[in-house]
């Protein structure tokens, strides 16, 4: 990949903790208020899904509809609805709930070197290596 | 920005989707954070180097972040560390698992309307409601 395009990598991960960092979703107590839809229930996470699906999704269909010259775009096609996609959210929202913490979030947190990234990421790391030793990277 | 509002989680998913478009078109490959993270870990995966460079940018985004801006600096830990490191372990597996995180599936996913990922999105959104509720009525 030539230099360009890793410094647009670097300014996507940028804009992306950035955004992050803004939204409070690397605050676990907004998150987790966002799933206790029976208690004090925060919003925020609903907004911010919101905007960034919208931005998305609307953004990759006038790229595919317009922006053809030469560009390389994943396909759209979905994976297949399987028992490793089922258990796999699963057990990801099983996490997700006793942490407060998904994947992003808990590495930004990092940046401020707190406890809480500090044990998760590891392990984080440990439990997508073992995933991957057995099952494959590729769902 | 000091203190947090309404428009704080609107332009954060306003430069998170951003984000995204961005780096799937520089790297021509849906850049959920599980999976750029995870393949880090195969020593097979071909292309390492935007993916080491873009959570570097990541991390240094947030980091900014939490020293310009107060209400993004807010940060409120709720369960103790060894709840944490299982927590670590569970989300890693899963995403792995199932092929996508809140980034993959949740924004990316749902955002090119993908069946699998709607169906992944209402499964850990669902799973994580209840683990909420329950952990509120066992652990306190």
């Amino acid at each position: 990949m030539n230099r360009g395009r890793l410094i647009l990598c670097l300014l996507a991960g940028v804009l992306f903790g950035v955004g992050l960092a803004i939204s409070g979703m690397t605050d676990p107590a907004r998150v987790i208020g966002f799933l206790d839809v029976t208690g004090n229930w925060d919003p925020a996470l609903l907004f911010v899904m919101a905007g960034a699906v919208s931005v998305y999704g609307l953004g990759m269909r006038s790229l595919g509809r317009f922006g053809n010259r030469g560009l390389k775009l994943p396909s759209a096609a979905p994976g297949p609805l399987d028992r490793r996609l089922v258990v796999g959210a699963a057990i990801f929202g099983l996490g997700w709930g006793l942490g407060g913490f998904c994947p992003g979030p808990a590495l930004a947190n990092l940046g401020a070197v707190r406890a809480e990234a500090l044990v998760f990421v590891p392990l984080m790391a440990l439990g997508m290596f073992l995933a991957q030793r057995i099952f494959k990277a590729d769902r | 920005m000091n203190h947090y509002t309404i428009l704080n989680p609107i332009i954060g998913g306003i430069l998170i989707g951003a984000a995204s478009l961005l780096a799937t078109v520089e790297s021509g490959k849906i850049p959920g954070i599980s999976g750029v993270f995870g393949r880090l870990l195969v020593a097979e995966t071909p292309d390492k180097v935007w993916r080491g460079i873009f959570l570097l940018g990541l991390i240094g985004g947030a980091a900014a972040s939490f020293f310009l801006w107060q209400s993004a600096a807010i940060y409120r830990p709720l369960r103790p560390l060894f709840i944490m490191a299982i927590a670590g372990l569970l989300v890693g597996f899963g995403t792995r698992l199932g092929g996508g995180c809140t980034s993959g599936h949740g924004v990316c996913g749902v955002g090119m309307g993908a069946r699998d990922s709607i169906v992944a999105t209402m499964i850990f959104i669902a799973i994580a409601i209840v683990t909420v509720f329950l952990y509120n009525r066992i652990a306190l």
